[in-house]
């Protein structure tokens, strides 16, 4: 019924977005959306250095993008710059030594915009098993730190005062980040990661009232933001990531008329 | 065990934080006893929360030592806000670091008079009912050792009372330690065991009698201040008239 690569690229969709759905409630939570992005720019570096030292994309994305928000915890804590400036500074600076490293790599050509936007064409069996298994780690960890990380975010000192250890915990939610930026810039394309983080948890929060039910609501918006981004990525041939973005926003829209109707109920 | 029979639960040995070029506190040593409540007085700026918050080991580059006895504590901050965008109930807040059952939880809210807001937003809580979950969070475990910052800041008079009566209880009930901040010098001077007056440093401390009547308590407070504790010992055996003149009573 489908050719095999979109066979593949489903069941990528599928797998990101049972882990973006988690991660991003917590990214809304915690305000760290510019954060996001910052992560998915230095990304662009870890790309260039695949392509140098011939090593697996998701592999050198990760730990690139690890090294920039343990370099930003750390910048937090020693310079007087605030979060915002220090963020942009790391951006730039990533996304800029990108640049000149391709500047440098005349004699590779690779398909910028499969990289910036996603290609489902792209999509190999060596991913998927990146991907499945990457996202289950992921999901993995994030379960077992869920309640000091949650209790962190809710309020940092509450949760050291009660023995949570919160400085602990938010490094290894800093560099699950990493994980699934690196994990999801084939489908997604490393534009527009951020989006597919923050839409279906900005969805979700809309109509939820507990932090359980915006994580579920927001899987759910996830995965179907997927399926109706793919399925319309492949109708009328357009990049993958753009697709599902946009099907998120549509998916956003509409619980925006919810709560219109909601509101209205309570006058 | 010290000599008095009563476990210690946290002694802070010569604490000081130095941050911005100055010394927030220094030098404060204290130490809670099972059973017993600690209260930290001070006026403002002069270091009471800044020592709960080393006591807990919220700052942590620090001069001096804190030894703590017990890992079961529960925490009432000063400020806290709840950011919007988080989709919290009370009973979400609950759990925040602890696990309960149904019945726990219930009882604690029970106990603070707040147990019909179980299902509530949190963000749709009025000041004093946030308080009150605030509270029954930090005792729904049965914790060793109770910090509590301002706990009543918020709560309508009537609450006021009757919660740090409610605390006072809770304290012999589950027998832990308190250490109390409050402004409130009545409460304090009647019913706590031992106060720590502080300007920066301890400016002095012992039993809310020994207190009242240092001269250096009633440099900082003022002179209405060392009355307090007699208001509370006095029978009241006279009314006062409008202008404050004493009427014995007949």
């Amino acid at each position: 019924m489908f050719d095999d690569f979109f066979i593949r690229a489903l069941i990528a969709g599928i797998g990101i977005a049972l882990v973006t759905g988690p991660l991003g409630c917590f990214i809304i939570w915690r305000r760290l959306s510019f954060f996001g992005d910052t992560l998915s720019h230095s990304a662009l570096l870890g790309v260039t250095i695949a392509f140098f030292f011939e090593i697996n994309i998701a592999f050198s994305v990760f730990l690139i993008s690890s090294a920039i928000a343990l370099i930003l915890l750390k910048l937090q804590k020693t310079t007087k710059l605030p979060g915002d400036a220090l963020l942009g500074l790391l951006a730039h600076s990533s996304l800029a030594v990108g640049l000149v490293v391709i500047g440098f790599l005349t004699t590779i050509r690779f398909d910028i915009m499969g990289l910036l936007f996603g290609d489902i064409l792209a999509v190999n069996e060596i991913d998927l098993l990146i991907i499945w298994i990457g996202g289950a780690l992921i999901l993995l960890i994030l379960k077992l730190i869920w309640k000091p990380l949650f209790a962190s975010t809710v309020n940092h000192e509450l949760a050291e005062a009660e023995g949570m250890n919160p400085d602990r915990v938010n490094a290894i939610f800093t560099v699950l980040l990493a994980a699934i930026i690196a994990i999801s810039i084939k489908i997604v394309g490393l534009l527009l990661i951020t989006g597919m983080l923050i839409m279906p948890a900005a969805m979700a929060r809309n109509i939820s009232t507990n932090p359980i039910q915006m994580v579920k609501l927001s899987i759910i918006g996830g995965l179907l933001s997927v399926f109706i981004g793919l399925f319309s990525s492949l109708q009328i041939n357009t990049p993958s990531g753009p697709s599902i973005i946009s099907a998120a926003l549509l998916l956003f829209c509409l619980t925006l008329i919810k709560i219109k109707n909601y509101s209205e109920l309570k006058k | 065990m010290n000599k008095f029979g009563l476990e210690t639960l946290i002694k802070v040995d010569k604490v000081g934080l130095f941050k911005n070029n100055k010394w927030l506190v220094r030098g404060v040593s204290l130490e809670v006893k099972r059973g017993e409540i600690v209260t930290l007085i001070g006026p403002n700026g002069s270091g009471k929360t800044t020592t709960a918050k080393i006591a807990l080991g919220i700052h942590k580059k620090i001069e001096g030592k804190v030894l703590k006895f017990t890992k079961k504590i529960g925490y009432v901050p000063q400020k806290i806000s709840i950011d919007w965008t988080l989709p919290i109930r009370v009973v979400d807040f609950m759990l925040l670091t602890q696990s309960l059952s149904e019945e726990e939880i219930i009882n604690a809210l029970k106990l603070t008079g707040v147990e019909h807001l179980k299902n509530n937003t949190l963000s749709n809580l009025s000041g004093g009912e946030f308080q009150r979950v605030l509270i029954a969070r930090a005792i729904a475990k049965m914790p060793d050792l109770l910090v509590l910052d301002e706990p009543v800041q918020g709560v309508d008079f009537k609450g006021e009372i009757s919660l740090y009566e409610l605390i006072k209880e809770i304290s012999e009930k589950i027998n832990c330690g308190i250490l109390l901040i409050s402004h409130d010098l009545h409460l304090v001077m009647s019913s706590t065991d031992y106060v720590v007056c502080l300007n920066g440093h301890v400016c002095c401390s012992g039993t809310p009698q020994s207190v009242a009547n240092n001269n250096k308590y009633q440099e900082l407070f003022g002179d209405r201040a060392s009355t307090i504790l007699s208001v509370y010992e006095h029978k009241h055996d006279h009314t006062h008239s409008q202008d404050g003149t004493i009427k014995r009573k007949q």
